[in-house]
């Protein structure tokens, strides 16, 4: 069942600093293909500064490096061109950010169009609507797709976001607490959508909602001051943790 | 009787609040109000189709200069805007460092060079090489004075441009220079536009620098290597000349000045609200 094949990120004793601050030690961990991944852990303990490292994201801001291997399809990401890599790894990120200078249905297709690529009018009619209707957008916002992101509800954005990201056919999305600016009910949608999404894609979050990762991820990692403490299956870790850090932190004692 | 007196207090606070407030803004109106006042009167059709007359002679206007004023402007535009563009891109972009730090400091001493200085760095770098006044050598030197303007307002406008948006580009697979030309500038374009637009109205009045470059001329001139008229250098001429007719033409090129500069501010603020509300 965990044969090699079926990872497609493979984390190898990953340590990342900032300056000389070690915010990562040591990882190792495997993302299994087409599950969702949850990472959770206490405030400031490496959630988002992990899975950054894993398109490279994390070397962009100045002072910082990175020790170890990540390796994407048995391949090492660093000997990726960094752009390539993130047509392959997506992001959406925590706060919705589509472009405020692009109409909605520009916004879709953004990582075509800002990379230089024209599309024929077809072709990006036919990939607008596809993608919406694969984030559940598309009846809400097909009569208003030349008007500006920033007149949709910020569940509304955060899917539109999610949609700029895989209308480039990434093979992971790594999600970076991506309903932590939203209400119960976009986070629902959200929730609802990354379980339809894991049938093509390979889904990373970082989430500070214990029963988000219980909810919908297939393998929980728990993180604790820049070390992994455990990882495993999502209902193993919910109902028989191995570490006793990890059954204080699940069962609310602290963080 | 306590409540009085705070009456009393708040009273001369506000009462001396506004008599500043109108100390701030009087020196404005009453330059504003003497230019209208005497140029307004000598305003006329001729004023911005003919050349100067010859002295002595009635009528006349400032057409060369204004044109002059319009090629010294270009240049410098030409040369400030895409250096100004860039340095600010780079200020806004690099991590800290030696490099950085010099050129933040090479533009705030830029900034502070008096005008005049400008001139003479301008003199000394086109007019004596070339062995003749240009208006290269004037576009050169207001392009000095732009240059720092530009490179500040853009930094500040860039920063301000959230980080997630940049972000959300890298992670699309954009080139860092795709990001910051497509993403970046291109969300912060209003702001940086008017930087631009506050930089010419700025120049556009500039006099002392030109006197070492762009000299000035009493013909028409397209000639980009040959002196050329410029208002503002008009200006001064005929306002330091012995001659009447020449003064009231000195005030009416002033009015002609002042409405040009008048136009810059409001294209700006024009252009600052349609960028905020418009998308493409």
């Amino acid at each position: 069942m965990t044969s090699e094949s079926d990872n497609i990120l493979h984390v190898k004793n990953l340590s990342a600093f900032y300056g000389e601050n070690k915010v990562l030690k040591e990882v190792d961990m495997a993302v299994k293909k087409k599950k969702i991944t949850a990472i959770i852990g206490p405030s400031g303990c490496g959630k988002t500064t992990l899975i950054r490292c894993f398109n490279r994201l994390f070397e962009t801001v100045s002072n910082t490096s990175l020790k170890g291997e990540i390796l994407y399809r048995k391949q090492s990401i660093f000997s990726y061109d960094p752009t390539l890599l993130r047509k392959e790894i997506g992001m959406v990120f925590q706060r919705p950010n589509p472009f405020p200078t692009m109409n909605i249905y520009n916004n879709v297709i953004a990582g075509y169009r800002l990379n230089g690529r024209r599309l024929r009018k077809s072709e990006s009619d036919r990939m607008v609507e596809e993608t919406l209707k694969k984030v559940a957008l598309w009846d809400e916002v097909k009569g208003v797709l030349f008007r500006s992101p920033r007149e949709l509800s910020g569940g509304q954005q955060q899917r539109l976001c999610i949609a700029r990201t895989i209308a480039v056919s990434p093979r992971v999305i790594l999600m970076d607490e991506p309903c932590a600016a939203l209400d119960p009910i976009s986070t629902a949608k959200i929730e609802e959508l990354m379980l339809e999404l894991k049938r093509d894609y390979t889904i990373i979050i970082v989430t500070h909602n214990m029963q988000q990762a219980a909810r919908i991820s297939d393998l929980t990692a728990f993180l604790m001051l820049g070390e992994l403490v455990e990882f495993g299956e999502t209902d193993q870790i919910f109902t028989s943790p191995k570490n006793k850090r990890t059954e204080e932190y699940i069962t609310g004692r602290f963080g | 009787m306590k409540m009085n007196l705070q009456k009393i207090s708040d009273r001369i606070a506000t009462a001396a609040i506004y008599i500043m407030a109108l100390v701030t803004v009087l020196p404005l109106f009453l330059v504003v109000g003497y230019i209208v006042f005497y140029g307004f009167k000598h305003l006329s059709f001729e004023l911005i189709t003919r050349n100067p007359a010859p002295v002595g002679e009635e009528g006349g206007g400032v057409l060369n200069g204004i044109v002059g004023s319009g090629i010294i402007l270009m240049i410098s535009m030409a040369i400030g805007i895409p250096i100004g563009l860039l340095g600010g891109l780079y200020l806004a972009d690099s991590p800290d460092g030696k490099w950085k730090h010099i050129i933040r400091l090479s533009v705030e001493i830029l900034q502070g060079i008096p005008s005049i200085v400008i001139g003479i760095i301008g003199y000394i770098l086109i007019v004596l090489p070339m062995h003749r006044f240009s208006a290269v050598a004037g576009g050169v030197a207001l392009s000095m004075i732009m240059l720092p303007i530009i490179v500040v307002s853009t930094e500040e406008v860039l920063r301000m441009v959230p980080v997630e948006l940049r972000e959300a580009g890298i992670a699309l697979g954009m080139p860092r220079w795709r990001v910051n030309l497509f993403v970046v500038l291109r969300t912060g374009l209003g702001g940086v536009i008017s930087g631009i637009l506050l930089s010419l109205s700025r120049v556009a009045g500039e006099t002392a620098p030109l006197l070492f470059t762009a000299l000035g001329s009493q013909f028409f001139s397209f000639k980009l290597d040959r002196p050329i008229a410029a208002l503002p250098l008009q200006i001064f001429n005929y306002s330091i000349s012995p001659y009447p007719e020449w003064h009231s033409l000195g005030f009416a090129a002033s009015f002609l000045l002042l409405i040009g500069i008048l136009a810059i501010n409001i294209i700006t603020r024009t252009v600052i609200e349609r960028m905020n509300y418009k998308n493409g």
